[in-house]
């Protein structure tokens, strides 16, 4: 283990019945990085995403969190290592009977070493940090706009103040200035807390803007990885018509060229 | 601040360490603190290692507590955090809410930890609402009046539809859902035929040997066709197979629209120009009013058969005796009046379950809190129903 590699997949393989998925993949997340998980629907992302907290096991291949093994240690084990992960789902997965004060106390009560008594100071304080006001803390999720909801979302997901987050399309469905500033507030967290991400998205400006590295996820393999300069080089059909199309020319200029 | 760490080093409190100097790899350390005292006679508060949530592991209390000593505005302490590893909101946090932290008392802190600290000085937490709620009667009597006026008007309004829509259909009979009625009777009619046939014939048993132990004692064990044929066929075939059907279906359908609702999927048909009541409510009613007069029948049929063995086995009545005695012993009409109250109880399960399932709010507790209504105000209703039944029809079918 090297002292930085927050995750190491080696070699995954991922098969549902006779469907292939992932062919031999191996891909390290190093600390403080965020990186952008990019391929095609139905390419496998969120599956990919779900075996590095654990909740899928690959077919083949090791997949190690924090430098430990998933298949080594036991479900405890596991559990404990999630507890330093957050995870903002693609619909948010807010619990739709809970409050939004009580969705983001949910983790706080349930890690037992925090008094109740901060809790709910910090509760207000995650909400300040993704953009809400106070009078939001009252609103049940089904009372939310897509954006207070990703929000929210992202407020509990960073409840337990995570060192490894995951971001399931955190732009999708969002306005664009919504989603601007989104990712702004994703940056400036960032700056703050110099978490690692691994962010799944389809949203070139958020590749651009937020992203220290690409992955490209393509034909059952990672086709290309590096900074977004590197991976415009590359000579794969599926990063080609991404970066060199209107849309990807629009958001990265003339790099691919 | 030079030379603070050439005076006296005093190890306090939870901090293990020899000396102040912090560590960066090998060993987890948790968050701690030493005092050192430097030539102005002032005392530094060294806090050390990682101030975050997992850090700090549940001794926020501990360590407030202990810190608190040093939390003054007297300008004889100075804190100094530049040797705090990391730093989080928690962290932040515990730091924020000891008295005269921040006011001046020469933090030395590294620029990215001060603009944690600083973010806490803006909180913006609400005042917690203490007041515990007042028990006023005169509230309570009038919500508990509002809640049954809107069932009430929710009630009418659905079975107002309800006719509409038939009178609709009567003119439009391109309308008619055909496939969701057929499809409802089958889910609720067909697939319950296993559990009602158990049911009733375990209750057939059971009433058979009670009652063969009674006949015995008055030495008229052939009556036993008398009760067991007025009972099941009157009473207990058309309760027993409603009560299953409410548990079964009633719930189904209140959660189906439950899920409908927070799926936006109700929505969707509105947008789709389609009447949620023709497509969903109306074809519910019909087939479980089509659907129960027929369970009805099989629950008849296997309950007395249950009885018959048993009669058979208890007080040695033929089976060929019990049947050509039926027809005889029992009034055709409770048959014909077990039927009729199936397919009143079939209506009145169905409406109560659309009923309570059209008013699910989108989120998982009103699902599971309406789906259970529906389910005893359904089982409820058909046995108030069957009381009215029972006390409207005394001098028919009954010797």
């Amino acid at each position: 283990m090297t002292g930085d590699a927050i995750i190491e997949m080696e070699h995954i393989v991922t098969r549902f019945g006779r469907q292939v998925v992932h062919e031999d993949i191996s891909l390290t997340v190093s600390r403080s990085e965020i990186l952008g998980l990019v391929g095609g629907s139905g390419s496998g992302k969120t599956t990919l995403v779900r075996e590095m907290i654990g909740l899928d096991q690959p077919s083949e291949g090791r997949v190690s969190l924090f430098g430990e093994r998933l298949d080594q240690i036991g479900a405890e084990a596991i559990a404990a290592l999630r507890n330093r992960c957050g995870v903002l789902f693609q619909g948010g997965a807010l619990f739709s009977a809970f409050t939004v004060f009580e969705n983001i106390a949910f983790p706080l009560q349930e890690y037992r070493a925090i008094e109740p008594a901060l809790i709910r100071d910090l509760v207000y304080m995650k909400l300040a940090q993704v953009g809400l006001g106070p009078e939001v803390a009252t609103y049940l999720p089904a009372e939310l706009s897509g954006g207070m909801t990703k929000r929210a979302a992202l407020a509990r997901a960073l409840a337990l103040e995570p060192e490894v987050l995951f971001l399931d399309e955190p732009t999708s469905g969002l306005d664009p200035v919504t989603a601007q500033a989104f990712v702004q507030h994703l940056q400036s967290l960032h700056r703050e807390l110099k978490f690692t991400a691994v962010v799944i998205t389809h949203d070139l400006d958020l590749m651009r803007d937020l992203c220290t590295g690409l992955a490209i996820l393509a034909d059952h393999h990672i086709v290309a990885k590096g900074t977004a300069a590197e991976v415009a080089t590359s000579s794969h059909p599926f990063v080609h018509a991404m970066f060199s199309g209107v849309r990807g020319q629009r958001a990265f200029g003339t790099m691919a060229s | 601040m030079r030379g603070i760490h050439e005076g006296n080093v005093t190890n306090e409190g939870t901090n293990r360490r020899e000396n102040g100097q912090s560590t960066t790899a090998g060993r987890f350390e948790p968050a701690g603190y030493h005092t050192v005292g430097d030539e102005h006679g002032r005392t530094i508060v060294v806090l050390t290692g990682p101030w975050t949530l997992r850090g700090i592991n549940g001794r926020a209390n501990t360590l407030s507590q202990e810190l608190e000593k040093y939390a003054r505005n007297d300008g004889k302490v100075v804190w100094d955090c530049r040797e705090v590893e990391s730093l989080d909101n928690f962290g932040a946090l515990i730091l924020w809410r000891l008295q005269g932290f921040t006011r001046g008392n020469a933090i030395e802190a590294r620029p990215e930890h001060a603009a944690l600290c600083e973010r806490w000085a803006q909180r913006n937490t609400p005042p917690e609402n203490t007041r515990s709620p007042r028990v006023r009667p005169l509230a309570a009597l009038s919500s508990i009046a509002r809640a049954a006026q809107s069932h009430l008007t929710g009630f009418t309004t659905l079975v107002g539809q309800f006719v509409l829509d038939v009178l609709h259909l009567a003119r439009h009979g391109e309308d008619i859902p055909w496939k969701d009625i057929s499809a409802t009777i089958y889910e609720a009619g067909v697939r319950a035929l296993g559990i009602t046939a158990l049911v009733g014939a375990l209750v057939g048993i059971v009433m058979s040997y009670l009652s063969s132990l009674e006949l015995r004692t008055f030495g008229a064990p052939s009556y036993i066709v008398n009760v067991l044929g007025l009972s099941i066929m009157r009473e207990l075939g058309p309760l027993l197979a409603a009560i299953l059907v409410a548990g079964r279906s009633g719930s189904a359908m209140a959660a189906e629209f439950g899920v409908m609702r927070l799926t936006e999927e109700l929505d969707a048909l509105a947008a789709m120009g389609i009447s949620r009541t023709v497509r969903l409510v109306l074809p519910k009613i019909v087939a479980l009013a089509v659907a129960l007069p027929l369970l009805v029948v099989w629950t008849d049929a296997i309950a007395l058969f249950g009885g018959m063995v048993a009669a058979h086995i208890t007080l040695g009545i033929g089976m060929r005796g019990f049947v050509y005695a039926l027809p005889s012993a029992v009034p055709v009409v409770n048959f014909v009046l077990g039927i009729v109250k199936g397919a009143v109880f079939g209506t009145i399960i169905a409406l109560v379950a659309c009923h309570f399932g059209l008013r699910i709010e989108p989120n998982t507790r009103s699902l599971g809190i309406e789906t259970t209504n529906a389910v005893v105000t359904g089982i409820t209703a058909v046995i108030f129903v069957d009381a009215m039944f029972a006390i409207g029809f005394r001098g028919i079918g009954l010797p």
